[in-house]
């Protein structure tokens, strides 16, 4: 009884920072349908903040003041970032704008280790909090009591706010239909760029009460971004009672869930979170999003196969790549055999993103399937590379078929958090399945079968798998069934009307693209030489839309242009400095800006600007 | 921790990167160093100091036969994949005579089969896990840093003397904790069956829920904890047990705790008499140490962690191989390595011929509380050789060739 009682207090005060920072990004996605990665950037910089204000002064009203400066600051610092990076790229493509959070992440993370160095970072005791109370004998922090009562006291607060207030009619307003608020004469600017300052302040309130209870450290922004997601679309996106409900809910789970299962914790979120996807499709306290209202989806222009010249440039571009063992060297030709292989899984997430408008934020699942799938197969059945090539792919297929037919019965960001949820599960089964994955130890000595084994003959196989596999993808898409695929991502009701079965075809892209990855994967362990749960990690996921959406989600070359320049960008940095989060988000945030449509994307309109249009369409 | 020292580690960084501009003479020996710059600075910061102050010390003698020691190091982002990327340039593109360095253990193990693949000599510095060179070991890998086994053996060697006869074991939940917690309850449970093992918590690495965990540890009313969270899980875990009196009347034994880079950031909220492993630098009495303390503080006006020890260590261990060796040939190195001895901060140690591994030890004392910060006191040195398993069960956890 006691024991239940006090986990029962832990659960409720770690359930109070969790729906602080989960409550703020609720709030901007409801509003602005961004899927704002910087939140747990604003979260971090909320600690070291409060860190260093408590730090300079002292005493409770330094502290407390010092606690409210740092989640003001973050709050501006929110709103400047809305106005001077976000505002130029709401027009952008649905999930543009993860990028340039994406980007601003990785500057903050290197940012906050020069301003404050390597050092992990602990902030004083709260005065006045800085004991325990006693309950049921045993002693609980009077911190923790301050955060129990705080939740509650926030989310009344956020209530009147929205209920009570006319800016908070408003955002409720455009919640539930932003083209209709906009439609009523709005100031829609000024209301994202308020939503947006108040949801990071919220998130700078969750980082500076964290700062007694652990030290800052550059790495906390993304300890926290996934766990709050997922508390988020448990809640139901948009939702501040879901959110808080869901924080309640993860703590609590966890809490008690250790008593029984000690290592429960690695996956609970994620169990807990595709369980209440599978039973309810927009979480617990989410309403079914309305249909879209501008029909068309995501893509405004037509696509269209290569034509003549198209085509010749593509054999010219792979016969120049083939050529490449001529002027490379090993290290060279390992890095190009990599490019190659990440060309085929931006190309194989292309084909859900785009082409079926799936957002996945899982899909390095496929590319970890694919690698264990392989590397078994040379370690546990002493098989050589031809087979374990073959695997791989299989392997990820089946993968794919079981995320698929999950993920296909939701829609947006759900089935995206979904296929998140598998992945993290069978990460966490490869990074606990000890005797047959290695664990976090990895699996050794995946090394390519001798007629493949230099640097030039790995490349030269790399390339023709991957270029037989992007052009196999490319005929997909022009495909009878790519139209189908691209009409149910289009408009739901109207291929429904004409027959298309839209759970089948999405299911079968799903198929296609997890075999696609899994490929890539079993080529990627050969490479390496080893393979270890990391692979398939949420970082590999983001990776992989960073490249697609890099190169342009409006096109059918755009992953190819992605992952090349993400990759070389990335090896090359890493290579030659320090600070290459830094630089890498820069330039990510310089090409966002540069390219809002994505590299190719915006070359291409350049270039049906210039009237070369006119002349493709000329009949031949 | 201002604005000012931010904007001088930006200059540091753009004069470093010029640095790296510069290239290499024909006769000077390039090793290939990898490490985790970017995923965990509160170590490789100090770990890059201390190889840099090693290097100079052996260049300004006149270098090795003559030849100018030139470090060429990238980051792994914490990364084994990105890891094997900068091997692969370091091997290929830059011609380096061996490689060394890295922190995390798959890292570590990544490298070093690649490595055994490509036929390249890897002196490890810090992965910890006995992995390196026992049941994964290779002909071309070595490793400087005492393994998961060796401090295993110290602590448990304190942990035997304690009267507690209840155990409750916190550990973060990967390879790394895994295995420190059961070569620990096998040491332990050998030198006293009387010992019972009454709770365990596997918190995931980073993500620890200290007052549940704590909680959950209490309720089994153990006599004694061990601990082998680290890091921020450390500094939450201690100041949430504090409050709660989760550590009051109970024996505490802590893996890593007494190391610099995760003592500090404890400040005032050091436990008092935990028993630890770490890195006492303003306590030690040996004439090497007191050498290396003096021009460590003298070059960088700051005093060492653990990791510039073993930087400065690493360094000097590949000086004395190439010495021995006399040549940058891989099979000359490997037979050099073998039983070479060299002079660390913590007197001289050997890489041994049978497993690879150093006899570099660790010092073992406990916890204090001194004007405000956290220091390590009643410590002693114990050296690795004196715990590691005899040679014959060594053969038996290691592949043969």
């Amino acid at each position: 009884m006691q024991l239940l009682v006090v986990q029962f207090l832990s659960g409720l005060a770690s359930a109070a920072s969790l729906f602080l920072v989960a409550s703020g990004l609720s709030l901007i996605f409801g509003v602005t349908r961004i899927v704002n990665f910087a939140h747990g950037a604003f979260f971090m910089i909320g600690a070291y903040l409060a860190f260093t204000l408590t730090d300079e002064f002292s005493g409770p009203l330094g502290f407390w003041g010092g606690m409210a400066l740092a989640a003001i600051l973050v709050g501006l610092l929110g709103g400047l970032f809305e106005i001077l990076l976000l505002r130029r790229i709401y027009r952008a493509p649905e999930l543009f704008q993860l990028l340039a959070t994406f980007g601003a992440t990785l500057v903050v993370q290197d940012l906050v280790l020069l301003i404050w160095g390597p050092e992990d970072l602990l902030a004083p005791r709260a005065p006045g909090l800085a004991g325990a109370v006693e309950v049921l004998g045993k002693r609980v922090p009077s911190y923790d009591l301050f955060l129990i009562v705080l939740g509650p006291v926030v989310l009344a607060l956020l209530w009147l706010l929205l209920h009570r207030t006319r800016w908070g009619v408003l955002v409720r307003a455009a919640t539930q239909d932003r083209d209709m608020v906009a439609a009523l004469g709005v100031n829609q600017k000024w209301l994202f760029t308020g939503v947006f300052a108040l949801g990071t302040f919220l998130a700078g309130l969750g980082g500076a009460l964290e700062a007694p209870r652990e030290a800052a450290d550059h790495t906390m922004d993304l300890r926290i971004i996934v766990e709050i997601f997922v508390v988020v679309v448990i809640g139901g996106l948009g939702s501040i009672e879901g959110a808080f409900v869901a924080a309640i809910l993860v703590s609590l789970l966890n809490a008690f869930g250790i008593l029984i299962l000690p290592k429960i914790s690695l996956v609970l979120v994620f169990l807990l979170m595709a369980v209440v996807l599978v039973i309810r499709p927009w979480g617990l306290f989410g309403k079914k999003e309305g249909a879209a209202r501008i029909s068309g989806g995501a893509t405004a222009s037509v696509w269209k196969p290569l034509d003549r010249d198209g085509r010749l440039v593509a054999l010219i571009f792979v016969a120049a790549a083939a050529l490449a063992p001529l002027a490379l060297g090993p290290y060279g030709l390992a890095v190009a055999t990599e490019i190659a292989i990440f060309v085929l899984f931006a190309a194989s997430l292309h084909l859900l993103v785009s082409v079926g408008g799936l957002a996945s934020f899982g899909h390095a699942a496929f590319l970890g399937l694919g690698c264990y799938g392989a590397a078994l197969t040379v370690k546990a059945l002493g098989l050589p590379m031809l087979p374990a090539l073959v695997a791989g792919p299989v392997l990820a297929a089946l993968g794919a078929a079981v995320i698929g037919w999950f993920a296909v019965s939701l829609s947006g960001v759900y089935a995206a958090m979904l296929t998140l949820a598998f992945a993290q599960i069978l990460w966490s089964i490869a990074f606990q399945w000890v005797p047959v994955t290695g664990g976090d130890n990895g699996l050794l000595g995946v090394w390519p079968s001798p007629w493949a084994a230099t640097a030039s003959h790995l490349y030269w196989l790399t390339l023709t798998l991957v270029v037989v596999a992007v052009t196999g993808l490319r005929a997909i898409i022009f495909s009878p069934f790519g139209y189908a695929l691209r009409a149910t991502r289009d408009s739901d009701l109207r291929s429904e009307a004409i027959g298309i079965d839209r759970r089948r075809v999405q299911w079968r892209a799903f198929v296609i693209a997890g075999a696609g990855a899994g490929l890539a994967g079993a080529l990627f362990a050969f490479l390496k030489g080893s393979v270890f749960p990391d692979t398939m990690g949420v970082s590999t996921s983001i990776d992989g839309l960073v490249m697609v959406l890099l190169g342009g989600v409006e096109t059918v070359s755009g992953p190819i242009v992605g992952a090349i320049v993400y990759k070389l960008l990335s090896i090359w940095l890493v290579s030659h400095t320090d600070y290459s989060k830094l630089v890498l988000g820069l330039v990510i945030i310089g090409l966002v800006l540069i390219f809002p449509k994505g590299i190719a994307g915006s070359l291409r309109l350049r270039r049906l600007r210039r009237g070369v249009a006119a002349r493709e369409k000329a009949p031949a | 921790m201002t604005i000012r020292t931010g904007l001088k580690s930006l200059i540091a960084a753009a004069a470093a990167g010029l640095a790296l501009l510069a290239t290499a003479h024909a006769d000077d020996i390039k090793i290939g160093e990898i490490n985790s710059y970017s995923g965990l600075p509160q170590f490789t910061d100090p770990y890059r100091k201390g190889w840099q102050l090693a290097i100079d010390e052996i260049n300004a003698k006149g270098g090795v036969d003559g030849k100018t020691l030139v470090v060429v190091s990238k980051d792994d982002g914490g990364k084994p994949a990105d890891a094997v990327t900068a091997a692969n340039e370091l091997v290929s593109n830059e011609g380096v005579a061996l490689l060394a360095g890295t922190f995390f253990s798959n890292v570590g193990l990544a490298v070093a089969d690649f490595a055994a693949q490509k036929k390249v000599l890897f002196v490890a510095g810090e992965p910890l896990t006995d992995a390196v060179t026992w049941s994964k070991g290779n002909r071309y890998t070595f490793r400087l840093r005492p393994s998961n086994y060796v401090q295993a053996a110290m602590l448990a060697e304190e942990a035997a003397k304690l009267p507690a006869k209840k155990w409750a074991t916190i550990a973060p939940n990967y390879e790394y904790g895994q295995s420190a917690v059961s070569v620990f309850k096998k040491l332990l449970s050998a030198k006293r069956p009387d010992i019972e093992w009454v709770a365990e918590q596997w918190p995931p690495q980073g993500k620890i829920d200290a007052g549940a965990v704590l909680e959950a540890i209490d309720a089994a009313k153990p006599d004694a904890i061990l601990n082998v969270e680290f890091g921020p899980d450390l500094v939450k875990l201690v100041r949430e047990g504090n409050t709660r009196g989760t550590f009051q009347n109970r024996s505490v034994v802590s893996f890593l705790t007494g190391e610099p880079e995760y003592l500090d950031p404890l400040k005032s909220e050091t436990p008092d008499g935990w028993i630890v492993t770490g890195y006492p630098w303003s306590d030690i009495k040996m004439p090497e140490h007191d050498a290396f303390l003096k021009a460590y503080q003298d070059k960088y006006h700051d005093y060492p962690r653990l990791g510039s020890v073993v930087g400065y260590s690493l360094m000097k261990g590949i000086a004395a191989i190439l010495t021995k060796a006399s040549s940058t040939d891989t099979d000359k190195m490997i037979a050099a390595a073998e039983g070479v001895s060299f002079d660390t901060p913590f007197a001289p140690v050997t890489f041994r011929a049978i497993d690879h591994q150093s006899t570099m030890g660790a010092f073992v004392g406990k916890t204090a509380l001194r004007d405000g910060k956290g220091v390590m006191v009643d410590s002693v040195y114990h050296k690795g050789a004196d715990y590691l398993p005899s040679d014959d069960e060594v053969k038996k956890l290691r592949p043969r060739n």
